[in-house]
């Protein structure tokens, strides 16, 4: 590999770049999708390919080829080249990028059982027993089963000397149980809306235990066509940790991106409320009980590396302390434009997309005192958003509307009437603010998000979310339409 | 080595695509395989983007990719690579062997679609060598054109402009065969002004030089600057005119979640054939021929494209069926399959709306009181088989009154089912845009309707 990787560099230097990267990726996968135990769909891919980036006259370029030879890093080296030329002709602050130092080493993720080496069969037929289970339940009008999996294997090399090596693992699995009368439709799921999602093997999905959960899912299902739907109102609420790691995502996670702040994704996902002089002025974004740092070397993470696609070695950022808004996800050329060094958050989607400033795990830190379930018992008068459903926030990561595929009464600390089609909504930092209780280490667990969408040309991004279920007050729910 | 930039279109070659496809196939029958449908797609794609009035990012890739679809009796497995080498052609053969070899019946598999008695025949409107010879020069030429238009007015600009050529191939054992090459560009860009004004342009075309930059450069700048220092208004319904970039979710959502023959069949989508579902302004149809549109011949199964009238002044009419949703129904695939395994089954990707006779200005001078609406963003579904939707208004959301526009409004946000808005269509407008779909392309006019529910808003900070 260091030959296609040291050609490529050497030529794009050649050829007056003053800064050049190299990543060669290879991307396996295989999924496997079940729609009532019929096994709709078996697949394996396999993408390789190799991504110049270039910075020449202060300006960025970018090319990529799935052609793996010498010739052909010359070939894209040279368009690289080209293309920050032509970039540079409109720019008007040159590119400065921090000075971490080179990186070198080599990166797995811990597997105990490697899930490409399973038997296919194996993997089939325990889906299909989980999805037959739910099945079993009447009312029940259709299901999916889903299992995916993917390996990276990544090299980066850069002009200042970097190399590096990493192999990561990512594995995802879950049910959906689906019922419908008329025109109400309900769906409940397990362990999470996508299924839940890890860095791990196989040992991961094995643990889920999908198809003792298979039965329960699939009658909540039915129940809720018959629930009524959830009231108007301001209310307690209590998000699941299957909800709550949503809420991170959608109004920390994207909102601390740095490239927003700074207005390049505008075009497209949008930018952020929170700017660089609420960062110096100390802008409370939560209570006190809000702490969120952005862990890339958490166990288990869909963000969980060894360096991000910069050569940045992984390393945990602080967001937001004691509710006050402290830190940003950034990279190499960001970070120097608030005074620091980047937070290794730069990530691309495979061989043939440049990165882009991207959560890692963005956690919310447990408070020591009760479990979730203790909060739920606490909780006088409130309602339990369970499995996100919808999601929207505006363009800013301000207003938000969240619905959720379950939603329980709370009466005095016991779970009660459950009802349908639940949704709720507010302003970012008035409801981080409003949280007034944070699930312990007990009930702190990583989610992920496989399908975070960034960038142009579009970029899926895998992201972690760690939290434990937390408590608000005040909040808009049962929003009609 | 400078000089050795290839132009965009030069690994846009369908017949090589189809020679790979072909030798797929033929590898797959030689494995012992019953039925083989390889599907390639080998192109160069580009895209510059631009932010703070320059460009900050500008990529380009070359990419290929080849998906094959195998069946032994019901037993069917999915591959599919990015290497159209021999090793790797006849490591994917081996690769979709083994998953069919290795999974359960499929109780109703009809099979690999059969040939059409007529060909499908490439479109010619497909390509454009206007978009096929696109140079970073050219991206950077647009981008520049919308900065200038920006700064006359005082504006910021961001933004990109992308070109895409490509070659479409499909081979499969029954003696399909069908290649074709196809280009798409697009061009958009969002305005951001001193005192919260933000505006937005965009167009799509299969010819990159036809996009005007400098005309979208004015639209959002001017956009940007008269929704400067919106105030706030209290949430509710309110008539509203839409522009072309707010309608075209609309199109995208029916599509995603109803005009699909798998989605009926799973009771998941309003569509009943014959039910009248909006208003009788409302024409939508999906056509793979329409020059106005990002044309393509035929689907991802290499089944022709048919045109569909998905909404006939407001009543259901034609489902999107794909080969296996077409056999279960006992008829032809109308060509709107997509690479398999697709458990989310057909999906129409060139739909069109069709204009009515009202001018932007009568659309507008129609509202008594309400609210015109340039685009929608984040939408997402919350009764999906209803298909009420939420999400915010963005880049420009103005007060009319007495039909005159009074001035902008603080983004909204909407929790509203598409359906009832296009049963409360009052006029259509005459210009139509080509613009980004989900999946293709959708040729779409303004509208005004009666009624759109605002359920809160955004802040200020």
């Amino acid at each position: 590999m260091r030959d296609l990787t040291g050609r490529a560099l050497d030529t794009a230097t050649a050829l007056g770049a003053t800064y050049a990267d190299v990543r060669v990726v290879r991307r396996l996968e295989e999924s496997i999708t079940i729609k009532s135990t019929r096994v709709e769909g078996v697949s394996a891919g396999e993408t390789e390919g190799f991504g110049v980036r270039v910075v020449v006259d202060g300006a960025w370029g970018f090319a990529a080829s799935h052609d793996l030879s010498t010739a052909e890093a010359d070939r894209v080296a040279a368009e690289a080249v080209r293309i920050a030329r032509a970039s540079a002709t409109t720019i008007r602050n040159k590119v400065v990028l921090d000075n971490r130092p080179p990186a070198q080493g080599r990166y797995e993720t811990p597997v105990a059982e490697d899930p490409f080496a399973i038997p296919l069969d194996r993997k089939i037929s325990a889906l299909l027993e989980a999805d037959r289970a739910m099945n079993g339940v009447k009312g029940i009008a259709w299901t999916e089963s889903t299992y995916s999996a993917q390996r990276e294997e990544k090299t980066f090399a850069a002009s200042d000397g970097s190399y590096t090596e990493q192999l990561i693992t990512h594995i995802g699995s879950g049910l959906e149980a689906n019922a419908i009368d008329g025109d109400e439709h309900q769906r409940r799921s397990f362990p999470d809306n996508g299924g839940l999602w890890g860095s791990a093997g196989y040992e991961f999905v094995r643990a889920m235990d999908l198809a003792n959960n298979a039965e329960r899912i699939a009658s909540e299902a039915v129940e809720l066509l018959t629930a009524p739907p959830l009231p108007s109102g301001t209310r307690t609420i209590l998000l699941h940790p299957s909800q709550l790691y949503m809420q991170v995502h959608e109004s920390c996670g994207h909102p601390t991106e740095l490239d927003r702040a700074f207005g390049t994704e505008a075009s497209y996902a949008g930018t952020s409320f929170l700017m660089p002089d609420m960062l110096r002025d100390g802008f409370r974004y939560g209570s006190d009980l809000c702490d969120i740092v952005a862990d890339a070397t958490v166990p288990g993470g869909l963000g969980t590396f060894g360096w991000d696609d910069e050569g940045v070695a992984a390393q945990q950022v602080p967001l937001i302390k004691e509710g006050i808004f402290v830190g940003y996800l950034t990279s190499r050329e960001t970070a120097p434009r608030i005074g620091r060094q980047s937070g290794g958050a730069m990530r691309a989607d495979g061989w043939n997309r440049i990165p882009l400033i991207r959560m890692t795990n963005v956690n919310l830190l447990p408070k020591p005192g009760m479990s979730f379930d203790q909060i739920v018992a606490d909780t006088d008068d409130g309602l339990l958003f369970e499995t996100n459903r919808s999601w929207s926030i505006d363009d800013r990561r301000l207003n938000f509307q969240f619905g959720t595929e379950i939603v329980r009464e709370v009466k005095n600390g016991k779970l009660g009437q459950l009802y349908r089609n639940g949704t709720y909504t507010g302003i970012t930092y008035e409801l981080w603010r409003s949280m007034d209780a944070v699930g312990d280490a007990s009930s702190w667990r990583m989610w992920g998000t496989p399908n975070c969408g960034k960038g142009e040309p579009p970029q899926t991004g895998h992201v972690g979310h760690g939290v434990s279920g937390a408590r608000f007050r005040n909040v808009r729910v049962g929003v009609m339409s | 080595m400078s000089g050795s930039s290839r132009t965009l279109g030069a690994a846009a070659d369908p017949d090589a695509a189809l020679r790979i496809a072909e030798e797929v196939v033929r590898l797959a029958d030689k494995a012992g395989v019953a039925e083989a449908e390889a599907l390639v797609v080998s192109g160069e794609s580009a895209l510059t983007r631009f932010a703070n009035s320059e460009i900050h990012q500008n990529v380009a890739s070359s990419e290929a990719f080849v998906n094959l679809r195998v069946a032994n009796g019901r037993r069917v497995g999915v591959a599919s690579s990015g290497r159209t080498d021999a090793e790797g052609l006849r490591a994917l053969v081996e690769r979709a062997a083994a998953i069919a070899a290795n999974v359960e019946e499929l109780e109703d598999w009809a099979g690999l679609p059969e040939p059409d008695a007529i060909a499908p025949d490439a479109v010619d409107e497909a390509w454009s060598d206007g978009t096929g010879g696109a140079t970073p020069e050219l991206r950077a030429e647009g981008a520049r054109a919308i900065i200038a238009a920006a700064d006359a007015e005082g504006v910021t600009a961001f933004g990109s402009f992308s070109t895409d050529a490509e070659a479409f191939a499909v081979a499969n054992s029954r003696g399909i065969r069908a290649a074709e090459r196809r280009t798409t560009s697009q061009l958009l860009t969002v305005t951001m002004g001193p005192d919260n004004g933000t505006g937005y342009a965009e167009d799509c075309s299969v010819d990159a030089t036809a996009i005007d930059a400098a005309a979208l450069g004015r639209e959002a700048a001017e956009r940007a600057r008269v929704s400067a220092n919106p105030v706030d208004i209290e949430p509710g319904d309110y008539p509203v005119v839409l522009n072309q970039y707010a309608v075209v979710d609309l199109l995208d959502m029916l599509g995603y979640l109803g005009f699909s023959a798998l989605a009926v069949a799973e009771d998941r989508s309003f569509f009943e054939a014959g039910k009248q579902v909006a208003s009788p302004l409302v024409t939508i149809t999906d056509d793979g021929r329409d020059p106005a549109g990002l044309p393509m011949g035929f689907d991802a199964e290499g089944v022709a494209k048919q045109r569909l009238a998905l909404l006939d002044k407001g009543v259901c009419r034609d489902l999107a069926f794909d080969a296996q949703t077409a056999a279960r129904a006992g008829r032809r695939s109308t060509g709107h399959g997509l690479p398999a395994p697709n458990p989310y089954g057909p999906f129409p990707v060139n739909m069109s709306m069709a204009p009515g006779e009202a001018t932007t200005e009568e659309l507008i001078g129609g509202l008594d009181r309400g609210l015109l609406v340039t685009r929608f963003h984040y939408t997402n579904p919350v009764y999906p088989k209803r298909v009420v939707i939420t999400g915010m208004t963005r880049d420009g959301t103005f007060l009319v009154e007495g039909g005159k526009i009074v001035g902008p409004v603080r983004n909204l946000r909407f929790t509203m089912s598409y359906l009832d808005a296009l049963a409360g269509v009052e006029a259509v407008g005459r210009d139509r845009r080509c613009l980004r779909g989900f999946l293709g392309g959708s040729v779409v006019p303004a509208v005004r309707l009666s009624s759109f529910s605002f359920t809160g808003a955004t802040r200020a900070e």
